[in-house]
């Protein structure tokens, strides 16, 4: 299976996950500072700031995008509950 | 023009709970909240001895009035008399939230209803929760709000409000909002506490310093970081006075409040400790000594190493509050536990689910413990840990009964594995695999 690596700048870690891993499941487990809600692309409190790597996740969906522009996303914010990761990113809390 | 702050009409002898007037604590600047006398529990997690009160506010400008948050639902008659002793319906202009709990927001339905013209504001975090809150119905989905963050602002006429973001004191969606010609800060929650007193004013009220510093300790605490980042934007503000959402409105010396928030939020330890080391605390419970010596060896292995600052602690010799002050401060935390019964035993558990007013995020977590026969303690404690957002990087280890001087050896190991976790980790990234996270 093809593999990426994450950075989570807030807590300096880098993991190796597995393609198509959602950001929520590894961050959480190693405790970055990105928070949760609802875990469903609806509250946009795990929104997270991509510095690197951007076209390295999946594209955000019409929902993803419409809970990004109601919480004013500036441009490189997407939500850690919707994003895949499909090659080398780096992100932190927006 | 600068307007006048000092003008306080009717604060001689204010008594709010003989009548249901506004109180007009600044010019143009009226409260019209609620008190609150009976409640003894807020928010299942706060306990207050007299009650608390929903403070409101009112302010008048040439070019309209703003409401700034309203009443827990109860309280909306009381809050509406208040208001109508100062300003009409349609005079409203804006209903400013300066975060959304139903403590402020319980008379908001009604208060729309009755000026539907107004306009609200709130934060940019806000707009998801704002529409839980308010369920429109698809027919009724046209109430317009406005979002807004640090250094908007809106204008009355010769009154302009201008917005903080001040996010996680203590939901996603607080603000604070600032009468920027009379220097009044409408903090919300931030510098409230739960105490009722129908004298409105801190320099008339009675003693409420506990009060004020018990809820800090209940709300604000775990959101330490982010108290500091609001202070960033609250210091730099000449500030006249204080107005939060609950207790006494601070006219007296504001900055003694928001010096005291700096004060609080600031690691008391932080001095005492050499900054670049990490610290690793070690607690643990044993009835015949197996887990105390595991627990011995394993602080032995951690200190080997040298950079980490190790203690051990005995948990039947102390008190929940003390350890959680310290575990704020830890970076690292192991749990030794027996199993009793099939679980780890309950002094153990008190401390891990008395945690919830510190931020443990990203903190490194371990367990070990003896056990007789089927050992289910550490498992448990890790579990509970990641719960807690902990990071677990080095799997427990368990010791069947009376541990051997091998078996200490494997301690002492893991003790030095815990700190080399603690003291890597940082400056160079280190990769990890997904697969070793769970
Ligand atoms: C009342 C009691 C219940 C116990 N229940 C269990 C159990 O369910 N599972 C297990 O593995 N060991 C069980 N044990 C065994 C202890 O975990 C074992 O004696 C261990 O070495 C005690 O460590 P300590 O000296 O650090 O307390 C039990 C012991 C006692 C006294
Ligand atoms: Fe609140
Ligand atoms: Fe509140």
């Amino acid at each position: 299976m093809p593999k990426a690596k994450i950075t989570f700048e807030d807590v300096e870690q880098t993991v190796n996950v597995p393609a198509g891993t959602r950001i929520i499941e590894v961050s959480e487990k190693i405790g970055a500072g990105i928070i949760y809600g609802c875990r469903e692309g609806d509250c946009g409190t795990c929104m997270m700031h991509v510095t690197e790597g951007w076209n390295n996740l999946t594209e955000p969906s019409v929902l993803e995008e419409k809970i990004l522009r109601e919480n004013m996303a500036s441009r490189h914010d997407r939500l850690a509950c919707q994003a895949q990761i499909l090659g080398n990113c780096k992100v932190k809390p927006a | 023009m600068p307007l006048d702050v000092e003008a306080r009409p009717a604060t001689e002898g204010v008594d709010v709970s003989r009548h249901r007037e506004s109180v007009e604590i600044a010019t143009g600047v009226h409260w019209i909240g609620a008190l609150d006398p009976t409640l003894r529990t807020f928010d299942i997690i706060l306990r207050t001895a007299n009650g608390t009160t929903y403070n409101a506010y009112a302010i008048r400008g040439s070019q309209g009035v703003a409401i700034v948050d309203t009443v827990k639902i109860e309280f909306s008659s009381e809050f509406f008399a208040r208001l109508e002793t100062v300003a009409r319906y349609d005079e409203i202009r804006a209903i400013v939230l300066n975060h959304l709990e139903p403590d402020h927001t319980g008379a908001l339905p009604e208060l729309m209803r009755r000026a539907p013209q107004a306009r609200l504001y709130v934060s940019t975090r806000a707009t998801s929760m704002l529409k839980a809150l308010l369920k429109p119905k698809e027919e009724e989905r046209r109430f317009v709000y406005t979002t807004v963050g640090t250094g908007d602002e809106i204008s009355l006429g010769e009154r302009t409000l201008r917005f903080l973001h001040t996010p996680f004191l203590h939901w996603p969606d607080t603000q604070c909002t600032y009468l920027v010609e009379q220097q009044v800060l409408f903090s919300g929650d931030v510098f409230g506490c739960h105490y009722c007193d129908s004298r409105l004013f801190n320099d008339r009220v009675g003693e409420f310093r506990f009060s004020f510093d018990y809820y800090y300790a209940h709300i604000m605490r775990p959101f330490k970081q982010h108290v500091m980042d609001a202070l960033k934007l609250i210091e730099p503000l000449s500030i006249k006075m204080v107005a939060p959402a609950h207790g006494p409105i601070l006219r007296d010396r504001p900055r003694r409040y928001i010096t005291h928030y700096r004060e609080l939020s600031t690691s008391s330890l932080a001095g005492a400790i050499c900054n670049k080391e990490k610290t690793l605390i070690i607690f643990y419970m044993s009835s015949y000594g197996n887990t105390a010596r595991m627990a011995e060896a394993v602080c032995a292995g951690a200190e080997e190493r040298g950079g980490v600052r190790v203690s051990l602690y005995d948990l039947e010799g102390g008190e929940i509050e003390p350890f959680v002050d310290l575990i704020e401060e830890a970076d690292a935390l192991a749990f030794g536990s027996p199993t009793i019964n099939g679980d780890a035993v309950k002094p153990v558990w008190d401390l891990l689910s008395s945690l919830a007013v510190v931020n443990l995020k990203g903190k490194i977590g371990a367990a070990f413990g003896s056990y007789g026969w089927s050992g289910e303690a550490v498992r448990m404690i890790e579990d509970r840990m990641r719960g807690l957002k902990m990071r677990i990087p080095i799997s427990g280890l368990r010791v069947k009964l009376i541990p051997t001087d091998e078996e200490l050896e494997a301690c002492r190991d893991f003790g030095c594995r815990l700190s080399d976790a603690l003291s890597g980790g940082k400056n160079e990234p280190a990769v990890i695999d997904f697969a070793d996270l769970a």
